[in-house]
């Protein structure tokens, strides 16, 4: 997908949202560390642009959360975990990341997510869902589903980070397999 | 997910061989695990199921305490041993006693000893990961990291500053942390206090030595002032309490004399009124509780670098270092 | 009657009689009988080819601590005795610190005892200066000579009463033995580990300025200048105490002293890491403190090398720094150590080390042996100068393994160590 392609779906991934939640009021949406982060401000910019609405914005790091933190041995680099000021309680919180995979990370998220408080609703949306879940977790919004094989990586680009907005299916070198 | 570019190794048992790399690394850590005792519910369970002993052969409420914090909010199983309540006084090695601890397959020793490389001795004896929490005179990293968080996060940096530790620098197992830490991350390190307090060949270590408190506050951006142990006088050390507040205390008077506003620290507990005056612990430029805010968020970053640290020793890490 | 030993065609060096050349020398009951080339050996006699090895007047040591009694877990008098006999010393001065203290007659007939049913070097004890070694009162201390001691000490624990220390010393010299002392002032050691400097700076131990051996040393030669006694000042390891006794002997003043071969290789370095194998009493010094100690024992002002040969049981030294007891072996590696650090670097010459591993701790404590002259008893050692081995604690005869030279590479150790006739060691190879 190039940078239009990305903004497209962004675009009708904003109004699904807005659609299933009767209006932007309410919403919080917080995105995933790294790249969820910037696909969430691309997502609140659209729905400011067409309801102009600026729904709360947030970031969730879930380093501290994984499951596999022992395995992986050096420590990655904890990253912020910012809310709104008007906390999560009882409002509808919009988990959003660059790729859904195994489901593992969604289910961090949502741990972290209970220990902040008690939100009415969990949204999940997800610019690209690339299937192989190890955990039962659906995403209620999806950009595009691909099917790539095991050898093969969804690289998400984001301008922020990489220099250009896009998503890029990789195959893995077999040395690094 | 990025990775940290450098480890901090097995154990921690002092600065003295971590480069600035590292310690930049465990700065940069606790700057992100600050937040986590500002939530709502202080915890996160990156520690789970882990367990941590703290073994505090030399009475200490507030480096234990604030381990203890740490520990928990990363949701750690901990256990605390002081000397009163162990064999340890009854005759029994500390070797044997910390491979008993070990055959109840801890995961980690947070320490306290009298004896200088007493964390050092345990770690190169026991698998378990073991934290200095102050062994003898010799270090107290964590109490240093915190000074340095704290300046930092102050100052803004800590590469050209001119901090100087003020007081009891021979029995201070906090001042050489300091400066091998301060030196590392490119201060300029000064020490100041009676020379009956003060380390042979201290300049050595590429400190500027001040025998006059005046001149100490003259110099430096930063002061950190050490307690002073009352059994000090006994030693004859000291002639007396009045006379160290009269010589060598930080008062109001003396810092209105300084060119700039400076920094003032304490690692505590204070004793007001001989190395530090109640009105300059209070005043606008003591950042002493912003040290014991810094000091839950250091222990939780080492405790969260150390639990995922490579599985090799101290003495790989230390001989990796030196290559 | 003994068997005779003929010991052929080694190099034979003895620097009590400035000789060195290649004889046989003939022990005939326990004593030299004669040296010459191509002795004829007497029938029943046992022969050593000694071709391409060094002979010399065996090796005396004349500081260490065998434990026994009270001990017994670190080293007994037979366990040392055949170490000293391994590292190629046929006779030793066994340091009264033991539990009890050896003050009294009693006490150096149980150690001669226990040495002669060892079988191995020669020992012989000294006793204490004061009763208890608590600095007090006299022991007995013509009764101990009467029994055999060879002088006396409170090494260990020593005379702070600089009093009591000049009646010792006069006291003393009715017997003709000499005062041997640790020199230190406790209160300026205080609570000391270690050298005071740099490295107890920086690994935040507490450490021993030089001047609290120097005062001592500086009392000891005073005292004996004022009483006309003999005094030992042992292991010396700082500049101005080796400067302090060449200016003391310059001027007439009845000193001997001691080097130690820790004190001559080693420095305060050996301490990082918290090595408690390079913890002892006095503590390893500077460099420039151990340039001063070579050069003092090149010119004799320290004219003895002594071990100061100090085992303790491993978990004892399997401690926090501050915790672990003073002391180190070093019987087994002495010999070893001095010639590939000292003889092979061209600190000393080949003659001297023999004189002052031999002949002058023989003179200085009035024992026999340190020369090979006719009629002297049979106590020889016979040196592989060019034996390559490498240091391994696990295969000391010393009950203790306490030694900061484990793993070292050497060139040079006892290859027979010779006590009255008889051979007491052997290198297997």
């Amino acid at each position: 997908m190039d940078e239009q392609a990305v903004l497209r779906a962004v675009s009708r991934m904003a109004r699904q949202l807005v659609e299933q939640n009767d209006g932007p009021s309410g919403l919080i949406l917080l995105g995933i560390q790294r790249r969820g982060v910037q696909i969430a401000n691309l997502i609140q910019s659209e729905i400011q642009r067409a309801e102009d609405v600026a729904v709360p914005l947030g970031t969730l790091d879930i380093t501290l959360y994984r499951d596999d933190l022992i395995a992986i041995g050096p420590r990655p680099v904890v990253g912020e975990s910012s809310l709104p000021p008007e906390g999560i309680d009882d409002r509808v919180v919009v988990l959003v990341d660059d790729v859904l995979f195994t489901g593992r990370t969604v289910r961090a998220a949502l741990n972290e997510l209970m220990d902040w408080g008690r939100p009415a609703r969990v949204f999940l949306c997800v610019l690209v869902d690339r299937g192989q879940r190890e955990i039962p977790i659906h995403p209620d919004v999806v950009g595009r589903e691909v099917s790539v094989l095991p050898s093969q990586t969804v690289n998400v680009s984001v301008p922020e980070i990489d220099g250009k907005l896009a998503v890029d299916v990789v195959t893995i070198p077999m040395e690094a397999v | 997910m990025s990775v940290t570019e450098s480890f901090i190794g097995k154990d921690l048992v002092g600065l003295e061989h971590l480069n600035s790399q590292q310690i930049l690394n465990i700065l940069d850590t606790a700057e992100s695990f600050k937040e986590i005792s500002d939530r709502k519910i202080k915890k996160v369970p990156v520690l789970r199921g882990k367990t941590i002993v703290n073994l505090f052969f030399e009475p200490s409420t507030r480096t234990r305490i604030s381990f203890e914090f740490a520990e928990k909010r990363l949701s750690a199983d901990t256990v605390n041993i002081s000397s009163k309540g162990s064999s340890v006084v009854k005759g029994e090695t500390l070797v044997d006693f910390a491979r008993n601890l070990e055959a109840m397959r801890i995961d980690m020793v947070v320490m306290r000893h009298g004896s200088s490389g007493a964390a050092k001795f345990l770690a190169e004896r026991i698998p378990s990961m073991v934290i200095n929490a102050g062994d003898g005179s010799h270090e107290h990293p964590t109490q240093a990291l915190l000074d340095m968080l704290t300046i930092r996060d102050q100052i803004g940096y800590i590469e050209g500053l001119k901090i100087c530790i003020v007081g009891d620098i021979l029995h201070s197992r906090v001042a050489r942390s300091n400066v091998y830490g301060l030196l590392n991350l490119g201060a300029e390190v000064a020490v100041c206090g009676p020379r009956t307090l003060l380390p042979a060949d201290i300049s050595k270590l590429g400190v500027t030595v001040f025998q006059r408190i005046e001149e100490a506050i003259e110099w430096a951006d930063v002061l950190n002032v050490l307690r002073l142990q009352l059994e000090r006088m006994e030693g004859g050390y000291i002639p007396s309490l009045r006379e160290y507040n009269r010589v060598w205390g930080v008062s109001r008077d003396r810092l209105d004399c300084a060119p700039k506003d400076l920094l003032i620290m304490h690692p505590g507990p204070m004793n007001r009124g001989v190395e530090i005056d109640s009105d300059v612990a209070d005043g606008p430029h003591s950042v002493i509780l912003d040290q014991v805010t810094n000091g839950v968020a250091v222990r939780m970053a080492v405790l969260y670098l150390l639990a995922g640290g490579e599985p090799n020793t101290a003495e790989d890490a230390k001989k990796g270092l030196k290559e | 009657m003994k068997r005779p030993l003929l010991i052929r065609n080694g190099r034979v060096l003895d620097p009590s009689q400035n000789f060195d050349s290649q004889v046989d020398i003939l022990i005939l009951d326990g004593s030299i009988a004669f040296k010459g080339e191509n002795i004829k050996a007497p029938e029943d006699a046992q022969e050593i080819d000694a071709s391409g090895l060094l002979v010399t007047p065996g090796l005396i040591d004349v500081h260490v601590h065998f434990r026994e009694p009270g001990g017994e877990h670190k080293e007994t008098i037979a366990t040392g005795a055949r170490a000293a006999g391994a590292g190629g010393f046929t006779a030793v001065c066994a340091m009264p610190n033991t539990n009890p203290v050896v003050d009294d007659p009693a006490g150096v007939g149980f150690v001669i005892a226990q040495a002669t049913s060892a079988k191995a070097a020669r020992v012989y004890p000294l006793g204490s200066i004061s009763l208890g070694q608590k600095g007090n009162q006299l022991a007995a201390i013509g009764e101990m000579v009467d029994a055999g001691a060879v002088g006396i000490t409170d090494d260990g624990n020593p005379v702070m009463n600089s009093g009591l220390m000049r009646r010792a010393m006069e006291y003393a010299q009715a017997f003709d033995i000499p005062v041997a002392d640790h020199p230190e002032d406790l209160s300026l050691s205080g609570q000391g580990v270690m050298n005071e400097g740099l490295v107890s700076t920086r690994l935040g131990l507490r450490g021993k300025p030089n001047a609290s051996e120097d005062i001592h040393i500086i009392r000891d030669l005073l005292l004996a200048e004022l009483t006309g006694g003999r005094i030992h000042i042992q292991h010396v390891s700082t500049a101005y105490g080796v400067e302090e006794i060449r200016k003391a002997k310059a001027r007439g003043v009845r000193v001997t002293a001691e080097a130690s071969p820790h004190h001559l290789v080693l420095t305060d370095e050996e301490v990082e890491n918290y090595n408690t194998d390079a913890k002892m009493n006095p503590p390893l010094r500077s460099s420039s403190d151990r340039k001063a100690v070579r050069q003092g024992l090149a010119d004799g002002t320290l004219c003895v090398i002594a071990t100061d040969h100090a085992p303790h049981h491993y978990d004892e030294k399997e401690q926090a720094f501050d915790d672990a007891p003073n002391g180190i072996v070093g019987l087994e590696t002495s010999l070893g150590v001095l010639l590939t650090h000292l003889v092979r670097k061209d600190v000393i010459d080949l003659p001297t080390l023999v004189d002052r591993m031999s002949c002058a701790p023989a003179r200085a404590f009035g024992i026999p042996g340190g020369t090979l002259s006719d009629g002297s008893i049979g106590d020889v050692t016979i040196i592989d100068l060019e034996d390559s081995w490498v240091v391994d604690k696990s295969s000391f005869l010393s009950k203790s393994h306490n030694t900061p030279f484990h793993g070292w590479d050497l060139k040079g150790r006892a290859k027979f160590t010779i006590v009255g006739g008889e051979i007491v060691w052997k290198l297997d190879t």
